[in-house]
C-alpha cells in the first residue's frame, strides 16, 4: 500500500470511528435508547418461546426440533435489527439536524455508511444478544445449537438488513421525516415471504420465486435444515451470499445515488425540518 | 469569468458565473466575486436573496446548476474533500447534536477534522472562548449564547484557514454578540485566516468587514467596502444602504425615493 493510500486509510478510519464515538456516546448517555434496543427482541423471544412451548406437545412439526421458532424469531431480529439499526442511527442524524454539520467536514458519504453498518452491528448484537441470553435462562434454549453455521446466518441476514436499511435511510434522506415510518415498517413487507416460521413450498407457486430472490429465504431454509437434518445446506449458503452482494451493493448505489440528488437538491443543510 | 476584483492578487474564494435553480425558482443567477486572503466579507441580502444558497454552494453541501467555485484554488464541485480540512462554518440553524455533552460534541468534530492532539485543542478552545464550565452539560441544555460560543468553538477546532459565518451573532444580546465579534476579529488577526459571513447585523458589518456583496433576488446587485457603499448611497449607515440596495433604490436617487415613500 502507497503511502497516500494509507494516510487516507487511517483519515477514514478515524473518522469512522469518529462517527461511531458519537452514536456510543448517545447512547451511554441515554438509558432508554439502550432499553429499546433489548426490549423488542425479548419480548418476541418470549412470546415465541412459550408458543414453542405449546406446540411441542401439539405438532409433531415443532417436536422435532424444539428450537426451531425460537431461531427463528432470534434471526428474524437479526435480520430487522441490522435494517433498524443503520436506518435509526441515520434518522439520529436527522432528527438532531446534523447532516450539514458532518458533511462540512471531511467525512466522505462512504464513511457515513461504514459508521452506520458498524453501528448496526454493535446495536443487534446488544438486541439480539441479550434476547438470546433470556432465551437460555428462560426457555433452556441456546441458539448457539446451530453451531458454527450461526455466524454464516447471522453475517448474511444483517448484511440483508444493512442492504434495506441503506436503502430507507436514503429515502428519508431524500423524501424527510415523513417518510420516517419506512424506517420501522418496510422490512415486515418481506417477512411473509423470506420463510421465517415456515418452508418456502408453503408459499403459492408464483411466490415463491420472489421469495428465493430475498437472501433471508435461503438462510431460513438453511437453518431448518441445520435443526431438522443436522446438515448445513452449502447450496442455500451460497445462494444467500450471491444475493447479499447484489442486495448491498444496489443499498449503497441507491444511498449515494439520493446523497447526490439531496446536493442537487439543497437539502443537507435543512434536513430534519 | 470571473466579473470582479482582478486586483485580489491572492484569492481564498473565487466565484465565477454560478447559479443554482430550485423549480421555477432562481436563488443564485450568475453571481460572480472573489475574497482576497486574510480578509473579511459579508454576503448581505433580504430573506431569499441567496446568501443561504451561496454559502451552501461554498461549502459543497450544495451543487451549482453552472459556474465556477474555487477555495485556494481547489474546485469545490469536483474535489471539495482537498480543501474541506482547511475550513469551517458556523450557522445557528444548524445544530449540534443535543444530548452530546458540549466536550463530546468537540471531541467528535475534532476526530472528524483529523485534530492531533484532541484533548489540548479542546482545552485551549474552552479557556478562550470560556465554555471550560459548559464542557460537562449537553449541547441541548445551554442558552442561545452558550450554544453560538460552542458552534464556534466547533467551527475553530481545525484552526481553519476559511471561516463561513452564517448569522454569527443572531439571537444574542449586544454584549456577547460584540465578544463575539471580538474574538472572530482577533482570531483573524492572530492566524490571517478568512473569514465570509452572512449577515442582517449591520453594524457587525461595518465593523468587521473589509468587503460587502450585496445580492438581491439571487443577483449580486453591489459590492464594495462598506465606506465606498456608503459614499455611494449617500448613506450615514450601512442599514441605510441595505434597505436602498433591498429596495431596488439607485444610489443617486435614494433620498428623493425614500422622501417620496
Amino acid at each position: 500500500m502507497s503511502g497516500v493510500a494509507a494516510v487516507s486509510l487511517r483519515g477514514s478510519s478515524r473518522r469512522v470511528g469518529a462517527l461511531v464515538l458519537r452514536h456510543l456516546y448517545l447512547l451511554r448517555g441515554s438509558w432508554p435508547r439502550v432499553l429499546e434496543l433489548i426490549y423488542w427482541p425479548t419480548v418476541q423471544m418470549v412470546l415465541w418461546g412459550f408458543i414453542t412451548l405449546f406446540f411441542v406437545n401439539t405438532s409433531s412439526w415443532v417436536a422435532q426440533a424444539t428450537g426451531v421458532l425460537i431461531s427463528a424469531i432470534l434471526l428474524w431480529d437479526v435480520l430487522f435489527r441490522g435494517q433498524l439499526g443503520v436506518a435509526v442511527v441515520f434518522l439520529e442524524e436527522m432528527w438532531s439536524r446534523n447532516l450539514g454539520q458532518l458533511f462540512v467536514t471531511p467525512l466522505r458519504p462512504w464513511e457515513l455508511i461504514a459508521a452506520l453498518l458498524t453501528m448496526s452491528l454493535i446495536r443487534t448484537l446488544i438486541g439480539v444478544g441479550g434476547a438470546a441470553l433470556v432465551a437460555v435462562g428462560v426457555f433452556d434454549y441456546s441458539i448457539a445449537t446451530l453451531g458454527l453455521p450461526l455466524v454464516a446466518f447471522f453475517v448474511n441476514l444483517i448484511v440483508m438488513g444493512w442492504a434495506i436499511g441503506l436503502m430507507t435511510s436514503a429515502l428519508v434522506m431524500r423524501y424527510g421525516l415523513g417518510a420516517e415510518n419506512l424506517a420501522w415498517g418496510a422490512i415486515f413487507v418481506l417477512q411473509p415471504i423470506s420463510a421465517v416460521f415456515y418452508p418456502v413450498s408453503v408459499l403459492p407457486g408464483w411466490l415463491q420465486p420472489i421469495a428465493k430472490s430475498l437472501p433471508a429465504t435461503h438462510v431460513f431454509e438453511g437453518m431448518r435444515a441445520v435443526l431438522f437434518d443436522h446438515v448445513l445446506r452449502m447450496d442455500l449458503l451460497l445462494n444467500a451470499v450471491a444475493l447479499n452482494v447484489i442486495y448491498l451493493a444496489v443499498g449503497i448505489a441507491v444511498f449515494l445515488f439520493y446523497f447526490r440528488s439531496v446536493r442537487v437538491r439543497g437539502q443537507l443543510l435543512h434536513v430534519g425540518e | 469569468m470571473l466579473g470582479y476584483a482582478s486586483s485580489v492578487s491572492e484569492s481564498a474564494i473565487r466565484v465565477g458565473g454560478v447559479s443554482k435553480r430550485f423549480n421555477d425558482v432562481i436563488a443564485v443567477d450568475d453571481v460572480s466575486f472573489e475574497v482576497g486572503r486574510g480578509t473579511t466579507s459579508a454576503l448581505l441580502g433580504g430573506n431569499g436573496a441567496g446568501k443561504t444558497t451561496t454559502l451552501a454552494m461554498l461549502l459543497g453541501l450544495l451543487l451549482p446548476d453552472q459556474g465556477l467555485i474555487e477555495i485556494f484554488g481547489v474546485d469545490m464541485v469536483r474535489d471539495r474533500y482537498r480543501v474541506l480540512p482547511r475550513i469551517n462554518f458556523s450557522s445557528p440553524y444548524v445544530d449540534l447534536p443535543r444530548r452530546l455533552t458540549v466536550a463530546e460534541n468537540l471531541r467528535v468534530y475534532a476526530l472528524l477534522y483529523g485534530v492531533r492532539d484532541v484533548a489540548a485543542q479542546i482545552r485551549r478552545l474552552a479557556d478562550a472562548l470560556d465554555i471550560g464550565e459548559l464542557l460537562r452539560r449537553t449541547y441541548g441544555s445551554l442558552s442561545a449564547g452558550q450554544r453560538t460560543r460552542v458552534t464556534i468553538a466547533k467551527a475553530l477546532l481545525n484552526d481553519p484557514e476559511l471561516l463561513l459565518l452564517d448569522e454569527p451573532t443572531a439571537s444574542l444580546d449586544p454584549d456577547t454578540a460584540d465578544w463575539v465579534r471580538a474574538y472572530l476579529e482577533s482570531y483573524r488577526d492572530r492566524t490571517g485566516a478568512t473569514l465570509l459571513l452572512a449577515s442582517h447585523n449591520m453594524t457587525e458589518v461595518e465593523r468587521m468587514c473589509d468587503l460587502v456583496l450585496m445580492l438581491r433576488s439571487g443577483r449580486l446587485v453591489d459590492r464594495g467596502t462598506p465606506h465606498e457603499l456608503l459614499e455611494r448611497y449617500g448613506r450615514q449607515n450601512m442599514e441605510e444602504v441595505f434597505i436602498d440596495i433591498a429596495r431596488d433604490r439607485r444610489s443617486r436617487g435614494a433620498g428623493a425615493k425614500r422622501a417620496s415613500t
